[in-house]
């Protein structure tokens, strides 16, 4: 079963780090990529830049319409994501729990969604 | 043929929950298990007259519905061959039934509550699985004793049925390391229940009352299965608030507080009972809050008339709660200890900082609890405008009724 675990931040809080600080964290981060929690396997996943490097692309009656920013201003903002395939959602609760941001922000685990031809689910 | 019809009905009511549990662990799917248990259950009405009782009716019927449970996996897969989760989920059919019916059926039960209860569920989903799930309520039933649309309840537990499928949660009791926090959430859940059909005594007594027989029993269940300190703690406190049911309201349904009840209405075999589940957790040595709770609900059971409460060790047992549970709604309920302690002056002080720090600005008891210390330090005027407060933000009836007649009182 696949999952994305999905880590927001308040950039703001980030910003507030020392630089001692953000670079253990990320320092962190680069050998959890390296663990294995129960039988979870790490399909793959990165981190993003801040929202202010952000750029929104819709496409509206055949006409492409690109905006500075993220596509909605909330309170914590989306820094990263991990792919991975556990046994079940509590296996993948254990990871999320080990993401080093996690102590910081939300990690959302959402299970990902297979596209078939037909009856895809929504 | 009509004894069998009863014999069925008190297999249904003696084992279908355990039956359901089974064969969701069996086939991995709510719903199905539902519907193979439907059918086991017409199976055996169709069957036993011919055949006679099994001697196992439990195997007999997890057998059944395992096997029908099966035949609609199959019927599903041909009709949409391209869906390979049912292919996945269908069980090996090799399988031996003893060893399926072996010491896991006990495990069942657990894993069911755990499932129901699970955290990534919603709150209100929770309860409401749980009710149906593992108590057999219906979802009109649930629906009236929680004052909801029986058709907003039915859509909660679709929506968590459905999460339970997609997002995968298991079907297990949780491993060491995730039981505190999972079992935590399910003696919330069973509290809740409790309290709703304790706490109100609005609506419909009855079905209220329905409720915490039904938190009393899973609570049982809980203590029979995985005796973990806080889940005895949880059942003694329970069975002690229980057993002062019959004293709390008056005949015409007003609320009666501790110190003013009829103490020979209260049930002793209820008391008994927790206070020896109470000694059982404390003995562990590692309890927690509802064990705590229990501890100073016992003390009000021990105490022949309120006058001759032990109220320093209530206060003693608060303290402990506080470093456990630093909450504003603890500190409250230590303040009215000190009061009936050390007097109501020394409770007032405790309850203005409390109010003044503002967290309890909107919590009617804190308000009530004030103007009770007033009135009792003859503090008329102050007494008054704390008991108008506490009526603004209550909304139960009895509560609203016990409040307009202290403040009667205050005229006279």
């Amino acid at each position: 079963m696949k999952y994305a675990c999905l880590v927001y931040l308040t950039e703001s809080e980030i910003t507030a780090l020392s630089q001692g600080e953000w670079d253990a964290l990320n320092n962190e981060c680069m050998a959890f990529g390296e663990t294995r929690v129960g039988s979870v396997e790490q399909l793959g996943g990165e981190a993003l830049e801040p929202t202010h490097t952000a750029t929104t692309v819709r496409v509206r009656n055949g006409r492409v319409m690109t905006t500075d920013g993220p596509f909605a201003e909330t309170k914590e903002q989306l820094a990263g994501f991990y792919a991975i395939e556990a046994k079940d959602l509590d296996e993948a609760i254990a990871f999320a729990a080990q993401i080093p941001p996690a102590r910081y922000g939300t990690i959302e685990v959402r299970p990902l969604r297979t596209l078939v031809a037909e009856g895809n689910t929504r | 043929m009509e004894d069998i019809r009863r014999t069925v009905d008190a297999v249904y009511r003696e084992e279908s929950r355990r039956v359901l549990a089974t064969l969701i662990r069996l086939l991995g799917d709510f719903d199905l298990a539902e519907e193979a248990m439907h059918e086991a259950f017409r199976g055996a009405i169709e069957q036993w007259p011919r055949e006679g009782v099994p001697a196992n009716p439990r195997a007999w019927l997890v057998s059944a519905g395992r096997f029908k449970g099966i035949d609609r996996i199959r019927k599903r897969r041909r009709s949409s061959p391209l869906d390979d989760d049912f292919a996945e989920q269908l069980p090996a059919e090799t399988e031996d039934l003893a060893v399926m019916l072996d010491e896991d059926l006990e495990d069942d039960r657990l894993r069911l509550i755990f499932t129901c209860c699970h955290p990534a569920l919603q709150p209100d989903a929770r309860v409401a699985l749980t009710l149906r799930e593992v108590c057999g309520l219906t979802t009109e039933e649930i629906a009236r004793a929680f004052l909801t649309a029986p058709s907003t309840l039915a859509q909660r537990i679709v929506r968590a049925k459905n999460k339970i499928k997609v997002a995968r949660i298991p079907y297990v009791v949780p491993s060491r390391e995730q039981l505190p926090e999972r079992l935590d959430a399910v003696l919330r859940v069973v509290y809740l229940v409790f309290n709703e059909g304790y706490a109100a005594s609005s609506g419909n007594s009855l079905t209220r009352h329905d409720l915490s027989a039904e938190a009393i029993r899973v609570g049982r269940l809980l203590v029979e299965l995985l005796p973990e300190p806080e889940a005895i703690g949880l059942l003694a406190l329970m069975l002690l608030h229980e057993s002062r049911r019959a004293a709390r309201t008056s005949p015409t349904g007003e609320l009666v507080l501790l110190d003013a009840q009829d103490r020979s209405r209260w049930d002793r075999a209820l008391i008994a009972e927790g206070t020896a589940l109470l000694q059982r957790a404390l003995a562990t040595q590692n309890f927690g809050g509802y064990t705590l709770q229990a501890a100073i609900s016992s003390v009000h059971a021990a105490a022949p008339t309120a006058a001759v409460t032990n109220w320093a060790e209530i206060v003693g047992w608060y303290d402990v709660l506080l470093r456990l549970e630093p909450t504003p709604v603890v500190e409250l309920n230590r303040a009215v200890a000190v009061a009936m302690c050390d007097g109501p002056a020394a409770g007032l002080t405790l309850v203005d900082e409390l109010l003044g720090r503002g967290e309890l600005a909107e919590y009617h008891l804190a308000h009530a609890a004030r103007a009770d210390l007033c009135r009792r330090l003859g503090k008329s005027a102050d007494a008054r405008t704390s008991y108008e407060r506490a009526l603004d933000l209550t909304q139960l009836e009895p509560e609203r009724r016990f409040l307009e007649r202290r403040l009667a009182e205050l005229s006279h």
